[in-house]
């Protein structure tokens, strides 16, 4: 990573806790630290309960942090109010795009008002020939018929709902994209369409992307560099290529070995990495640089050992 | 090998509002004794509607209309309720997809495990019991006497799916039908399902019929894949063929379309376009056509017959004819060819 790139986004010592106080307080994000930079793909991988989702509904402020701060384009959000004009500019730069296309539609909602939403709410249209002549560019930018936009979102398949999703993200033209499993939904030869589509429209408006999901494969094909969650805690971070070539995290190869692969001969001869959660955390460790751009969740005496 | 069903010109039809949906058009397929036959295909292909054909499994609105479908050669399909009673989760039983809603939240698993030798085979309770216990240790559950008793909700996804698991099996099933028995569990885990249900059939010799969408998965763990598409088998073939000599266009596009962990970040994903046909109105010819960059003319017109590729490789598109004409597959595919020329030097 170039160090004159710019970042977007620093999230610091970051923590996200529910039931604080009660005897089920659950430490969901667990004092993390990573940057993302302009224009990457920035890949948060983990599996269920690892605490990937949490992280990004705190960066867009779906809940109020615990501590820590998250800054964007270098001015911090954690603590702007959830009503008010700070909050109203904030979530024109950042949006989201989110994983059951079924759910997040309102399906009493027509298309061309599920996508014109952002733009009412910020006034960005001046009347409605106006909103429908940007509804329509949104709908070609996702490859639908234009036509359609009158129709409601059970007309449409999984694939196209998620089309549909990604239009409304991108109406308020927003800097920051959050992608919690967007085709984790989808079938196998839908993804890849959906994919394509995210990496095109990336290029066209320099847009940045957070791609959070549990599917390595995919992750690593979209994403620049990518972090790998377990429990709460960014455990490595690195460039993508660099953490299936040289994963150093236990937990990472783990994951890595538990990948399907579609090819027999692979499968024939794969050994599993059993991962030993007792063994693999104690105190005095922290998310550290241990190789150039490759961060490891360890203590000093092991981080040493990199020297 | 020994065939203990076969299932011959298999039509399923649904009465619905908007008419008569042809899910299944016409399923042919056999399963030998202890081996394992996986079926891919997507959501509405009619992987799942073809396996609960199997068990009578169906929805109020289906209707089996054409087919017969042979256990050890008699007609499950002739069969009274009774009679496929004794058969269903006795012989023949189910893996669902989702273990958070296949246990009845309010039974004890050591009851939920016992009940169905309780049904077929009238054992003591006592026996069952204990039967039950010794299944719940096969699948991995950890001190299975103290957690006998423990309810659905006290335990894992993981854990839930290997007590789903204890359930199918703890009859010693001749076959086990899984339908999509991972796709709701984390990447781990779900390598640790596998390499149980693989386990467990070199213990009891059961064949396993599993159906996913995820050919990874496949890879791993089937004899012999079938790909299901609008309703149809497209192709069939042992896992070596499947996977180093797909012949259906539609095969290529489900290989290729899946990122592989050196596949670049310049390249594009080779995407299937479109999206699968509305069954309501089944299209006269083949039924991948629209979709498919090799379509020639005739696709649109007649559906295509199996095409033999080798005794036990079967492939249904037009592009095997011997008059159509030379087509290149995608790349990814080219390289998926050699690996089979070299299987075969091999041998």
């Amino acid at each position: 990573m170039a160090e004159d790139k710019q970042k977007i986004v620093q999230v610091k010592h970051l923590k996200q806790y529910f039931n604080i106080g009660k005897p089920n307080e659950v430490k969901a994000v667990d004092d993390i630290s990573f940057d993302i930079y302009k224009g990457e793909t920035f890949g948060l991988v983990g599996e269920s309960g690892s605490g990937k989702s949490t992280t990004g509904r705190s960066i867009i402020r779906l809940y109020d942090p615990t501590d820590g701060q998250i800054l964007f384009n270098g001015q911090d959000i954690s603590k702007i109010k959830s009503h008010g004009p700070q909050m109203k500019k904030f979530r024109r730069e950042m949006q989201m795009i989110f994983q059951d296309p079924y759910a997040s539609l309102n399906p009493r909602m027509k298309v061309k008002d599920i996508i014109a939403e952002g733009l009412d709410v910020h006034g960005l249209t001046k009347n409605s020939e106006d909103r429908d002549k940007r509804v329509r560019e949104l709908l070609d930018m996702v490859h639908l018929n234009p036509e359609h936009m009158t129709r409601y979102p059970y007309e449409f398949s999984g694939g196209q709902r998620q089309r549909i999703g990604i239009a409304r993200a991108l109406a308020v033209d927003p800097e920051f994209i959050i992608a919690d499993e967007p085709i984790s939904a989808l079938d196998v030869s839908i993804q890849a369409q959906v994919v394509n589509l995210m990496q095109d429209i990336q290029k066209d408006q320099g847009l940045t992307y957070m791609f959070i999901a549990h599917d390595l494969s995919m992750v690593k094909y979209i994403s620049d560099r990518i972090a790998v969650m377990y429990n709460g805690k960014i455990v490595e971070l690195a460039d993508s290529d660099e953490i299936y070539n040289h994963p150093l995290h236990s937990y990472t190869k783990s994951l890595l070995s538990a990948i399907p692969v579609p090819d027999p001969e692979i499968e024939k001869t794969r050994q599993r990495i059993d991962f030993d959660h007792k063994s693999s955390f104690h105190e005095g460790q922290k998310l550290q640089e241990v190789l150039p751009g490759h961060f490891l969740y360890c203590d000093d005496k092991k981080a040493a050992t990199f020297k | 090998m020994d065939k203990i069903l076969e299932v011959k010109n298999l039509h399923v039809n649904f009465a619905t509002y908007n008419g008569t949906v042809q899910a299944i058009r016409g399923v042919n397929f056999d399963l030998s004794a202890g081996e394992t036959l996986a079926i891919v295909g997507e959501s509405g292909s009619g992987k799942s509607i073809t396996v609960r054909s199997i068990l009578q499994l169906l929805a109020k609105n289906a209707d089996i209309n054409k087919g017969t479908i042979l256990y050890h050669g008699e007609d499950l399909l002739k069969k009274s309720k009774k009679e496929m009673d004794a058969i269903r989760g006795n012989k023949i039983s189910m893996i669902f997809q989702d273990p958070m809603t296949s246990l009845d939240p309010t039974m004890t698993i050591g009851k939920q495990v016992a009940e169905p030798l309780l049904i077929h085979n009238k054992v003591s309770k006592k026996e069952a019991l204990g039967r039950a216990e010794e299944v719940l240790r096969l699948v991995g559950i950890p001190n299975p006497k103290e957690r006998m008793n423990d309810y659905p909700h006290q335990f894992s996804g993981g854990q839930r799916q290997r007590i789903v698991i204890a359930i199918a099996i703890v009859d010693y099933p001749e076959i086990l039908i899984a339908d999509e028995p991972t796709t709701a569990l984390d990447v781990t885990v779900q390598a640790q399902i596998i390499d149980l249900l693989k386990e467990l059939q070199q213990k009891i010799g059961t064949a396993i019929i599993f159906i996913t969408h995820d050919l990874g998965v496949v890879a791993g763990i089937a004899d012999r894949v079938a790909v299901m598409y609008a309703g149809k088998f497209v192709e069939y073939g042992s896992v070596d063929e499947i996977f180093y000599n797909p012949q259906h266009p539609y095969t290529w596009g489900l290989l290729d379309s899946m990122p592989t962990l050196d596949t670049n970040e310049e390249d594009h994903l080779n995407s299937i376009p479109g999206t699968p046909p509305n069954l309501l109105n089944p299209p006269k010819g083949d039924a991948f056509a629209p979709r498919n960059k090799y379509a020639m003319q005739i696709d649109l017109e007649e559906q295509p017959p199996f095409f033999k590729v080798s005794k036990t490789h079967y492939a249904a598109t037009w592009l095997l004819h011997p008059d159509a004409p030379k087509v290149t597959p995608p790349k990814g595919i080219q390289k998926r060819f050699s690996k089979f020329k070299k299987l075969g030097d091999n041998e």
